[in-house]
């Protein structure tokens, strides 16, 4: 379980988290929405100690992550970042089994290539891209490689930080499969930042709004539509007016 | 409005003394990093050849025309004394303990330290330094111990190299343009040389090759955001190399002067 605590965090004058209360409880997929530049990607870096926070605790089955041993810690999570973060200088399949090629999960050479193959199969990447380098990918091929490098060690615990941004829809289809496949067989707790609607409603089992650095809503996917929440309406039906201010 | 130069002087010298703290904190860490298990054996001979191999073009072209110049330089001086013998042995020992050093860790410097700084700086700023960390490995060990490693060990023999072409460089100009002997210069060469001489400027060039593989991960590992970070990282990098080349070269020197 993952319980963060009034959790503040600002760039210099810029507040951006100013006190997030979120609980995702073990095995469950909670989905982040919330406008551009919210603060959804920092949040989740937070979580991972990428990004210190300046006030609030955040607990993993109730240790603060921010005391624990850290290389223990994030063996057991997988990140997939907004800008797939891909090491350009090694091979697509170096990357995805960058966690199986050294370190406490180091296996042989041959198992770690096969691995990434069959990862690579499940985010719907053939054998032929494996010795091309990130440079040679799309965007869209580029994210996949990254959510194939975040699941390749099995993690108890997932982070997608817009797992189908860039992709065309059949592929956010598939992609949205593969991420309730890893909650529901594996058991995994999955936190998953998304603009996209359908993606919404095909992962989540509960769904939390960010907005002005607080939750501004959280709750099942099922009482999304009807919250009479006027900030998470204006949000899930796309409109222009509402509490929420877009410049223009 | 009279005080703001001061105020900006004031504040640049404090920037200044924050970013030495800094980079004092971030040697502490590269220490701490070599000693502690795991070693990146092929990061490491990655970085050997990158840095070491590479670099030989550059410094053997710096070393070959600074010799030359160096023998007709000590030959116009040397003729004002009638004293146009000691070319070969000045030249030798100018090598050795100053300009192979310093243009060689200079050239590895502009190399280096910019490619160093320009690759770990896009790094940070397209995620890659999280996504190790994410991965389980630890930045400092994963790319900076390989690299600060391989140029301590590879700038002292780019400079053995760059000596014996400052020296062979020397000796064409001395022999060709000069009018000497060419048995007769290698063996001034050859006769007022010392181990020492040569074993100095080795020293210095690790220093110098340690310097400038820090600096390089310095500043990338501390690069700012966007394409603007890096570049002003890789800028940074070069400068701070150089100045502290300088500066490490003069108190090195100072030091062997009094032993
Ligand atoms: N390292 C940083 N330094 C300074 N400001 C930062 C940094 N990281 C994020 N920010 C700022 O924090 C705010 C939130 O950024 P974040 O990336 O979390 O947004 P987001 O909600 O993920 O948006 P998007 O949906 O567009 O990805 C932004 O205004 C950004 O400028
Ligand atoms: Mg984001």
């Amino acid at each position: 379980m993952i319980e963060l605590r009034d959790v503040h965090k600002a760039f210099g004058a810029k507040k951006v988290l100013q006190g997030v209360d979120l609980t995702v409880p073990t095995g469950e997929s909670m989905v982040i929405i919330g406008g551009s530049g919210t603060g959804k990607s920092v949040l989740l870096k937070c979580i991972l100690g990428l990004v210190r926070p300046d006030a609030g605790t955040i607990l993993l089955d109730g240790k603060d992550v921010t005391t624990e041993e850290r290389d223990d810690f994030l063996s057991h999570f997988g990140m997939l970042f907004q800008g797939a973060a891909l090491f350009d200088s090694l091979t697509v399949w170096q990357n995805v089994a960058f966690r199986l090629l050294r370190g406490s999960l180091k296996r042989p050479k041959d198992e770690a290539r096969e691995i990434a193959i069959e990862k690579l199969r499940r985010v719907g990447l053939g054998p032929d891209v494996a010795d091309l380098f990130p440079a040679e990918l799309s965007g869209g091929m580029q994210k996949r490689v990254g959510l194939a490098r975040a699941i390749a060690a099995e993690p108890q615990i997932i982070f997608f930080d817009e797992p189908t941004t860039g992709l065309d829809p059949i592929m956010a289809g598939v992609i949205n499969e593969l991420i309730r496949e890893i909650v529901v067989e594996m058991g995994a707790t999955a936190m998953t930042i998304t603009h996209d609607m359908t993606s919404v409603r095909a992962i989540a089992d509960d769904v939390a709004m960010l907005h002005d650095g607080v939750i501004k809503w959280s709750g099942p996917v099922g009482e999304m539509d009807n919250s009479g929440d006027p900030y998470l309406d204006q949000f899930i039906n796309g409109r222009a007016e509402g509490p929420i201010e877009a410049v223009r | 409005m009279l005080l703001s130069p001061v105020a900006g002087l004031g504040r640049s010298t404090l920037a200044l003394l924050a970013m030495i703290g800094r980079m004092g904190l971030f040697f502490a860490q590269t220490l701490a990093a070599v000693l502690r298990p795991p070693f990146y054996l092929r990061e490491f001979g990655q970085a050997l050849w990158a840095i070491g191999y590479n670099s030989l073009p550059v410094v053997g072209m710096t070393a070959l025309f600074t010799g030359g110049a160096l023998a007709l330089q000590i030959y116009a001086g040397g003729s004002r004394f009638n004293a146009e013998e000691v070319v070969p042995s000045i030249v030798a020992i100018g090598m050795a303990r100053e300009l192979g050093p310093v243009l060689g860790g200079l050239m590895v410097a502009a190399r280096v330290a910019s490619s160093i700084a320009a690759e770990i700086g896009t790094m940070k700023v397209t995620e890659q330094i999280d996504a190790l960390v994410t991965l389980s490995t630890d930045p400092m060990k994963y790319l900076t111990v390989p690299r600060v490693l391989a140029a301590t060990i590879s700038v002292p023999v780019l400079v053995a190299v760059g000596d014996s072409i400052g020296i062979f460089g020397g000796y064409v100009v001395g022999t060709g343009r000069l009018g000497f002997n060419p048995a007769a210069y290698l063996k001034n060469t050859a006769d007022f040389l010392e181990m020492w001489d040569v074993t100095s400027g080795l020293i210095k060039g690790a220093v110098f090759g340690f310097l400038i593989a820090l600096v390089g991960c310095y500043f990338g590992m501390n690069s700012g955001r966007g394409a603007q970070g890096v570049g002003r990282a890789t800028k940074s990098a070069v400068v701070t190399a150089s100045v502290l080349i300088f500066a490490a070269n003069y108190l090195l020197t100072e030091l062997f002067f009094a032993a």
